[in-house]
């Protein structure tokens, strides 16, 4: 590949995976609401 | 007539999986690619990240923020979400017709778009391909699509696999959101991702020489991202840039809203949005830049990709693809056609899913009708409007839909609601609303964007693609055949095809027309019960 080809790809190919996995951190490590929520998962039986 | 909707998200990872499925489709491989390809290499993704972050970022909060507060109302379809904020004006809620008739009748021809990636998943498996030439492969793509001719001995094959993916749809969308919808997000999308890192590999890794392959999978990339920098000060490119970001996400159909609308109040939207709009982009950008065309181009060279990309990517993608796989010998070309095929039907079918649940939010919210009969309903509906599609795939009947119902209406909501959020509702209101409940701060510089580049960036693509709708309006490409065409059967069907292209415009001004009344016999019947307003 030639420099400016690669250096392109890398650049964008880099920006969005490290903004996708930055955005789906967030949301893992962020502490559920209190209920009630949207989600059923976290509904008390 | 009291909502019979008590749909409800399982989980926030299901709701960000459902909303990526939505937005990722059949375009993320097909149409990015080559979009890259005709509109300056590398360079393109440029103007594509600069759409992303001003008009497909802001578009993405406005839809979530508006399906979120209408939602709280008790409304799960664009048109009362719409009427809902800015009760006064008869106008919005007949906007919001949009919003269903475009899941309709985008439905209605991409359900029989995905379940060629089931036939072909099939005939990975059954080795149908190999042994055959580049050119049986390819023109086992028009034999399917005759639907008359049968590939495999089943009569009306193609009818067949389009019937089980309708029953599969309907079936899955029955079961609800959190039952059907999510369940089939949680596990299509993770598949989606594998199959794709798989095939993206290989295509990356192929090696000159080895089991036939011309070139080096990096010759493919380094074409796709060699940029043309000089391209980026063209107009054609802008536009191309925008309108890719405009349907990878899609921002304008009316699901985004709806799915949001099961979103309660104090929950976040701000990260979930922007969760699922990237994971879109890593689809769409890592993934489905490195697979095509870099398989393609190692087989078959640049200027004969460069040949068959004219055309789109759908060529590529069902003519060319499956026969090179047949290179990899029996075994690995059917895990390499189920991957492929695979991660396109799960591309499409989570995508179908959302083009589903406003149909049905509407018919529940609105004419109290239960889960099970909406749902098939909707299937029923799409079933009608999808056969002519089917039937008369080679008289242009299925381009007809995706123009106007899959391109234009798109266009046309989009410029509405982003009008309605920022300038009507007002962007005090708005804001607050996007940031109610917010998980990330969202960059003030937004408010801005929001209010003035996006609706200017949609009012120029939209008047960019005018004089093509003229030109569609009035059959120009079809007019043009007519008169370079000396062959009497050619002739005979090219006078057919306008017939078709004609009768599928009146089908779907009714389809829309059909929803306009029901949402005023909607509308009345809120008002006869005292809540006719909000």
């Amino acid at each position: 590949m030639n420099t400016s080809a690669l250096l392109l790809m890398l650049f964008a190919v880099g920006s969005v995976t490290a903004f996708t996995a930055y955005f789906f951190y967030r949301v893992l490590t962020t502490p559920p609401r209190k209920e009630p929520d949207s989600y059923l998962d976290t509904d008390e039986v | 007539m009291s909502s019979t909707n008590n749909e409800s998200w399982g989980s926030r990872i299901g709701l960000i999986l459902a909303m990526a499925g939505n937005a990722v489709g059949l375009g993320n491989f097909l149409r990015f690619p080559v979009q890259a390809i005709q509109n300056g290499g590398g360079a393109f993704i440029i103007p594509y990240l600069v759409c992303f972050l001003l008009m497909g970022i802001p578009l993405l909060w406005v839809e979530w923020a508006m399906g979120r507060f209408g939602g709280r109302s008790g409304h799960h379809s664009t048109p009362f979400i719409l009427h809902n904020m800015d009760p006064r004006r008869m106008l919005w809620k007949y906007i919001g017709v949009f919003g269903i008739f475009t899941n309709i009748a985008v439905a209605a021809y991409y359900c029989y778009l995905e379940s060629w990636t089931l036939s072909y998943i099939w005939h990975s498996v059954a080795g149908t391909f190999m042994g055959q030439s580049a050119e049986q492969v390819a023109s086992f793509f028009g034999n399917y699509v005759d639907v008359t001719t049968t590939t495999t001995g089943i009569p009306y094959e193609a009818i067949w696999f389009w019937l089980i993916c309708l029953l599969l749809n309907t079936w899955i969308l029955s079961k609800g959101l959190s039952g059907g919808v999510e369940k089939v997000a949680k596990i299509g999308m993770p598949l989606l991702i594998l199959f794709g890192v798989v095939l993206a590999i290989r295509g990356v890794t192929l090696t000159a020489g080895e089991d036939g392959a011309l070139f080096d999978g990096t010759v493919g990339l380094n074409f796709l991202w060699t940029p043309d920098y000089s391209s980026i000060w063209t107009a054609k490119v802008w536009l191309a840039a925008a309108g890719q970001i405009f349907f990878t996400l899609s921002v304008g159909m009316g699901s985004i809203h709806c799915y949001a609308s099961y979103v309660k109040k104090k929950d976040d939207i701000a990260l979930n949005a922007m969760t699922a709009g990237w994971m879109n982009e890593f689809v769409e950008v890592v993934l489905g830049g490195a697979i095509i065309i870099p398989i393609a181009i190692g087989y078959l060279g640049v200027e004969k990709v460069v040949e068959l990309t004219k055309t789109g990517g759908l060529g590529l993608g069902f003519k060319t693809l499956p026969f090179l796989f047949t290179q990899w010998g029996p075994v690995l070309s059917a895990i390499a056609g189920v991957c492929w095929f695979g991660l396109l039907f799960f591309a499409g079918v989570t995508s179908s899913l959302a083009m589903g649940t406003p149909v049905m939010g509407f018919l529940q919210d609105e004419f109290g009708w239960k889960r099970g009969p909406s749902a098939w309903m909707f299937g029923l509906i799409v079933l009608v409007l999808g056969l002519p599609t089917v039937l008369f795939f080679n008289y242009g009947v299925f381009d007809e839909y995706d123009y106007w119902a899959g391109t234009v209406s798109l266009v046309v909501f989009a410029l509405f609601e982003v009008i309605l959020f920022a300038w009507v509702f007002g962007m005090e209101k708005g804001w607050a609303e996007i940031n109610l409940g917010a998980d990330i701060q969202v960059p003030v510089f937004y408010r801005f964007v929001i209010k003035y580049v996006t609706p200017v960036f949609l009012a120029a693509v939209f008047l960019g693609a005018l004089p093509g709708i003229w030109d569609q309006i009035r059959n120009v490409g079809i007019h043009e055949e007519i008169a370079s065409t000396t062959d009497p059967a050619k002739l005979a069907f090219l006078h057919d095809k306008l017939l078709f292209v004609d009768g599928s415009r009146m089908l779907l001004l009714a389809l829309f027309l059909g929803i306009c009344f029901l949402v005023r016999k909607a509308y009345l019947k809120r008002k006869e019960h005292g809540h006719g307003v909000v």
